[in-house]
């Protein structure tokens, strides 16, 4: 075993054994830092370039931006992406948290019912979208079988419609994702001081009350948390889009994701793709920056009275 | 239980027992419809994958199978025809096979030890550098999808599965650094500074100390980078093609190549083909 320290300095071997930890630190940071800071600033450039099909690198200002943002089709997508994350996010919440609280409550066999409300996590979005769109099929699937049970004037054809298309998406999104609220919300109520919990109990408070007044407001950063995640997951959502409608009837159902993935690899309009995908982040850093000064200003105050 | 079952005659604990059932058949009532709702959709595919076609066209997809074969499943798996090659999904399973366990197990183990750095070995400037590795968690695949089909161009990976797996290791990184990380900073500091005075350099901390309590963040790593890439889909449409594809694309183009007649029976193999191995590692 080297002695480190005791070998006169200077010495190749005494060099490595000091430096050891940074130089098998530099491929996976060389690798990370190209992909977070080369590559977004590539297409940072792109999208300020007049490259179309292929990567050109003439100045060209904000041209695409504007173009971007003329675009009905952008339009469409991200008034889309707003719709949909608002009610994808309530919905998942709303359903997880209900889930949480009936797990919470003792029940037989818990790791069976969690196991099922989370399994769709697992399976991925190409999977869930393709089998709910047969469900969603007018012919085969859930307005099929109402049809056969006697309501012949029963409509279901979601992803028929142009107004309808993506509260399919919504629906199956919130179907995927409820299990992980579930998950986060129910390890959040377990994490609570259970004599608050007795101490509610003992006054005579109800199991509502003592959810609504102690339990969901001592867990009110996961909500904050999940929220978070659960807009991240919207603001990337595409391949549940392409297995579910495929972007449409016609372009109803555009996402930002769509969009990019369209101009840059079916149109080869690359620079506009690539403002797209700029904009992508751009959500995102209004999403998590936020969040991030939050988190550290809590941390900041809770050091500060610890 | 047994305290309510003494005071059988008392008239207020029968009320509370009452309302105590009540309740708890509102709760399980309130499990099984959501059950339902969840586990629909995977029953419809697995009692598909097993109908005659002729039978789904009548009854439709939510019905019970009245008969059973299994040629959808022989011809999901090799036979069935996507884009005019009829080999069906067994090539590209295994694309996405050769795809996620090279690409788990190494940036896994890459995770491990970059979390082992920046927990136990920081030096100057290492708290910034792994904020920025950080950053990587939320960036949006969207914005490297240029920059990598030019690298992998270059490199000679274009269209190929290991261009796959240096793409899936780059962008786990983030993650699995982040986890293992996060688990490495609750050993205690001083357990690694009386191996040092020991004499023990930092392979021997990594693998004598560090290691053996490793499997509880290495399990969560290796879930979540083996489902999170098998189901991958953006990288794998847009850096591959054809019989290169994973088969997360592979099930998309299948789904675009029906006109006509939906092959239900078919396609529900081949759903099930694609999700089986990440239902199986969870």
């Amino acid at each position: 075993m080297e002695q480190v320290g005791v070998q006169p300095s200077g010495s190749l071997r005494e060099w490595l054994g000091r430096n050891l930890p940074i130089l098998i630190l530099i491929p996976s940071l060389i690798g990370s830092l190209t992909y977070v800071f080369v590559f977004t600033g590539w297409t940072m450039y792109i999208s300020l370039s007049d490259s179309s099909l292929l990567p050109s690198y003439g100045w060209v200002g904000f041209e695409n931006y504007a173009s971007l943002w003329s675009s009905r089709r952008w339009n469409i997508a991200y008034s889309n992406l707003f719709f949909y994350s608002t009610f994808y996010v309530l919905g998942a919440m709303g359903i997880g948290l209900i889930l949480a609280i009936l797990i919470d409550q003792r029940v037989r066999a818990e790791s069976g019912w969690r196991t099922i409300f989370l399994y769709p996590l697992a399976v991925s979005f190409v999977v869930t979208g393709t089998v709910w769109s047969w469900l969603y099929s007018p012919a085969a699937g859930i307005e099929f079988l109402v049809k056969s049970l006697g309501f012949e004037n029963f409509e279901f054809a979601l992803t028929a419609s142009r107004d309808y298309a993506i509260y399919a998406i919504m629906i199956t999104g919130i179907w995927q994702s409820s299990g992980f609220a579930m998950a986060l919300f129910l390890a959040g109520l377990r994490s609570v001081d259970q004599d608050l919990v007795r101490a509610a109990q003992i006054d005579g408070a109800s199991t509502f009350r003592t959810y609504r007044k102690v339990l969901l407001p001592s867990i009110r950063p996961i909500f904050l948390a999940v929220a978070v995640i659960m807009l991240q997951f919207a603001i990337k959502t595409f391949d549940l889009v392409v297995a579910l409608t495929g972007g449409g009837p016609g372009i109803a159902t555009t996402f930002p994701a769509i969009y990019v993935y369209d101009l840059m690899f079916q149109r080869g309009q690359i620079a506009q793709g690539a403002g797209a995908a700029i904009m992508m982040l751009v959500a995102l850093a209004v999403v998590l920056v936020p969040y991030a000064f939050y988190m550290a200003w809590r941390r900041r105050r809770e050091a500060g009275h610890g | 239980m047994a305290d309510l079952s003494i005071a059988i005659d008392d008239p207020a604990a029968r009320t509370a027992r009452r309302r105590y059932a009540i309740n708890r058949t509102i709760i399980y009532g309130l499990l099984l419809l959501f059950s339902a709702v969840y586990l629909l959709p995977l029953a419809v595919v697995v009692m598909n994958s097993f109908r005659p076609l002729p039978e789904i066209a009548q009854h439709g997809l939510i019905n019970f199978p009245r008969t059973i074969q299994f040629s959808a499943w022989i011809d999901a798996w090799s036979t069935y025809c996507i884009n005019g090659t009829c080999e069906g999904m067994k090539r590209n399973f295994f694309n996405s096979l050769y795809m996620t366990i090279p690409a788990t197990i190494i940036s896994t183990f890459l995770g491990a030890l970059n979390g082992y750095i920046l927990s136990k070995w920081r030096f100057p400037g290492s708290e910034f550098l792994f904020t920025c590795m950080l950053l990587g968690v939320f960036i949006p695949g969207q914005i490297a999808l240029l920059p990598w089909a030019y690298l992998l161009g270059q490199l000679g990976l274009q269209n190929s599965v290991q261009g796959l797996v240096l793409v899936h290791v780059i962008q786990g990184l983030s993650f699995t650094t982040l986890f293992c990380r996060n688990f490495y900073v609750s050993i205690p500091d001083d357990l690694i500074k009386a191996a040092r005075i020991d004499g023990a350099g930092f392979w021997r901390i990594f693998r004598k100390i560090v290691l053996p309590i490793s499997p509880p963040i290495l399990i969560v790593t290796v879930i979540w980078q083996f489902t999170g890439i098998w189901n991958e889909f953006l990288f794998g449409v847009v850096l591959t093609s054809g019989r290169e594809q994973p088969i997360t694309a592979a099930l998309v183009a299948l789904a675009a190549s029906e006109t006509n007649v939906r092959n239900y029976d078919v396609m529900s193999a081949g759903v099930l083909i694609g999700a089986l191995p990440p239902l199986l590692i969870y």
